[in-house]
């Protein structure tokens, strides 16, 4: 049972959501989604458990030996993104139940359950797959049940978003097709471990090069890196709450994890930085984006696609640590990774609360709520804090690596844009908390109603993760230093 | 000469690429944008059916008198891809038959019009 953990954590959700479909039962679905996603979290801890006392895990799926066979690899940057994103499905999924009566037509309730767990899987599958291929398969499972689970917005709006999802997203992973085919063509291996070693031959052929190109850009237009990031405003702004908070939290994240296993363990640090300008590219357009989004959302007016924007510019400081190729900068990004995970969704999460209350998320609507929705509105202001980077919030820890990075590589002129940027994310926030908690609530407009309990809870539990990850910043950062020594340290193409 | 009859497989990929892409970025039809999807799509596919073929190799079964065989590896990966593009375009179609419903248009400058009014 134990030995067997590492297909476990993909193969659970994947069976369960077509089980979710036969068995349409509106109760039913949602206690089995709620078990198996539970279930998917525990995996993961114990999954880190075996890690962090036998080191990296390599399991061949079907007995067959890694070179030929498809292979489960584990290890602790693996380890790490797992628990977010099983952490997050679970915790989304025990906050939704409420949230999608009121958002999801009452038909789709048993579907929309159906997409999440394949959503689940898919993000899982990218992460502990040790095959290039299986990446793809795996890319499109996510991304296909995606496209789905936007276009459940009650907005009309949702279907076009979710369309131009599905066109930018579909480039993009083909895109990755083609790197992919183009080192199978160099190298026929396609296990990541074996084409490191392979791609040393022949790292000077223009075909890897070409198949560098190729992966970038279409890695770079699924986490929606600056200026590949016209797809997401809309998407967030108009799907379900609970699918922008699943999505927010766990799709992009898993991106810029596939940007370091193929820029790091598979290219290694000397082809990707030393003889590609990717540390260059990589920090022009996070610099761009922290400030382009950020001023961007200054000046929106529906809170959800503010947030969305703000997205765009915290995937710009993850992208900005890993820029830097060293193990300060990379620790930043991979725990801006974490923790922008755990913020991002718990702000959307509480801004479903807000729909579920009032319909609605636009700034007008929402002044004067918090004294009616105290709870809501505090988890709000914790989160937003938690991305200006407030000492004592989970924001400060990855916001004092980069900082501390920067200035450890010379950059200091970056060290300083990071703390101006700060200050636009003060900004925007700050216009949030001050209509929701210093304005008269709209004439018309009684007395508003606490969220559920059963939303509260999931979100304060992901409000306390953000205070515990800022205060006890050892538990995420020691996990990402690890990655990323090893990220750094595995030599691939030379 | 043998650049471009050696290399034909490869110009046609680049050229069906490059068509489909255009198709995407210049079509305001939604359902054109699908089709010039699908034919990026296909561009790939048959690089990596190009990629697996051995000169003089014959289909990878085992049979008397034939020694060199084509790699069968990329032919069934590109099943799968195939696969997904199939699931791809449903899911756009589908995507399109609500927005047709929904908006009563497929043109999307038209949908952007109505977006903006509303």
């Amino acid at each position: 049972m134990f030995e067997h953990l590492a297909p476990l954590q993909v193969v659970l959700p994947l069976l369960a959501s077509p089980v979710c479909a036969l068995i349409r039962h509106r109760r039913t679905v949602h206690m089995l989604t709620l078990l198996v996603t539970s279930l998917t979290f525990g995996i993961s801890l114990m999954l880190s458990a075996q890690v962090a006392e036998g080191g990296v895990i390599a399991y061949a799926l079907g007995g067959w030996a890694a070179p030929v066979g498809i292979e489960y690899r584990i290890d602790a940057l693996t380890v790490l993104v797992l628990m977010i994103v099983s952490g997050i499905g679970a915790a989304v999924m025990w906050y939704s139940h409420e949230s999608l009566d009121i958002e999801i037509p009452y038909d789709q309730y048993s579907r929309f359950h159906v997409m999440y767990l394949l959503s689940l899987s898919g993000l899982l599958g990218i992460v502990i797959t040790g095959d290039l291929f299986n990446v793809f398969v795996f890319l499109e499972i996510s991304a296909l049940s995606s496209y789905v689970l936007i276009s459940l917005g009650r907005d009309r709006r949702a279907l076009a978003a979710a369309y131009q999802y599905l066109i930018m997203g579909t480039i993009g992973a083909t895109f990755i097709l083609i790197g992919i085919g183009l080192m199978y063509m160099m190298t026929g291996t396609l296990n990541m471990a074996d084409m490191a070693v392979r791609l040393r031959g022949v790292a000077e052929t223009r075909t890897v090069l070409a198949a560098f190109g190729f992966l970038t850009i279409g890695i770079g237009i699924k986490m929606a890196l600056f200026p590949f990031h016209l797809w997401l405003p809309n998407a967030y702004t108009y799907a379900p709450s609970v699918v922008t908070a699943f999505l927010a939290g766990t799709a992009t994240k898993v991106a810029v994890y596939v940007l370091l296993r193929f820029s790091l363990s598979v290219y290694g640090v000397e082809f990707s930085f030393e003889r590609m300008p990717l540390s260059t590219v990589l920090m022009v357009l996070a610099l761009v984006a922290m400030f382009s989004a950020s001023l961007v959302a200054i000046f929106q007016q529906d809170v959800k696609r503010l947030l969305a924007y703000s997205s765009v510019a915290q995937i710009g400081y993850m992208v900005l640590g890993i820029s830097f190729a060293s193990v300060l900068g990379l620790t930043g990004g991979i725990v801006h990774m974490a923790n922008h995970a755990v913020m991002k969704a718990m702000l959307f999460c509480a801004l479903g609360c807000v729909v579920a209350r009032i319909g609605s998320t636009h700034i007008d609507d929402m002044r004067g709520i918090g004294k009616d929705m105290p709870l809501t509105m505090g988890a709000f202001v914790v989160g937003g804090v938690g991305l200006i980077g407030v000492p004592g919030t989970a924001g400060f820890i990855s916001k004092w690596y980069l900082v501390q990075a920067a200035l450890a590589g010379g950059y200091w002129p970056i060290a300083a844009l990071i703390l101006a940027s700060s200050l636009l994310a003060v900004v925007y926030v700050w216009r949030v908390v001050e209509v929701a908690w210093f304005e008269a609530p709209p004439p018309g407009r009684g007395k508003v109603r606490e969220a559920p309990l059963s939303m509260l809870v999931p979100m304060w539990l992901l409000v306390v993760a953000t205070v515990w990850f800022g205060v006890d910043g050892e538990l995420t950062s020691g996990l990402a230093r690890r990655a990323a020594e090893a990220l750094l340290g595995s030599g691939g193409a030379a | 000469m043998t650049d471009v009859l050696g290399l034909f497989n490869y110009w046609i990929v680049i050229v069906l690429m490059m068509t489909g892409f255009y198709i995407v970025i210049a079509r305001h039809n939604l359902i054109k944008k699908l089709i010039g999807l699908s034919v990026f799509q296909v561009s790939v596919f048959l690089l990596y059916i190009t990629i697996g073929v051995i000169e003089g190799g014959t289909a990878p079964i085992v049979a008397e008198g034939y020694a060199v065989y084509s790699n069968p590896l990329p032919s069934v990966l590109i099943l799968t891809a195939i696969v997904v593009g199939v699931a791809t375009i449903a899911v756009g179609l589908a995507l399109v038959v609500r927005i047709q419903e929904e908006y009563g248009t497929i043109e999307e400058d038209e949908i952007q019009a109505q977006d903006h009014k509303a």
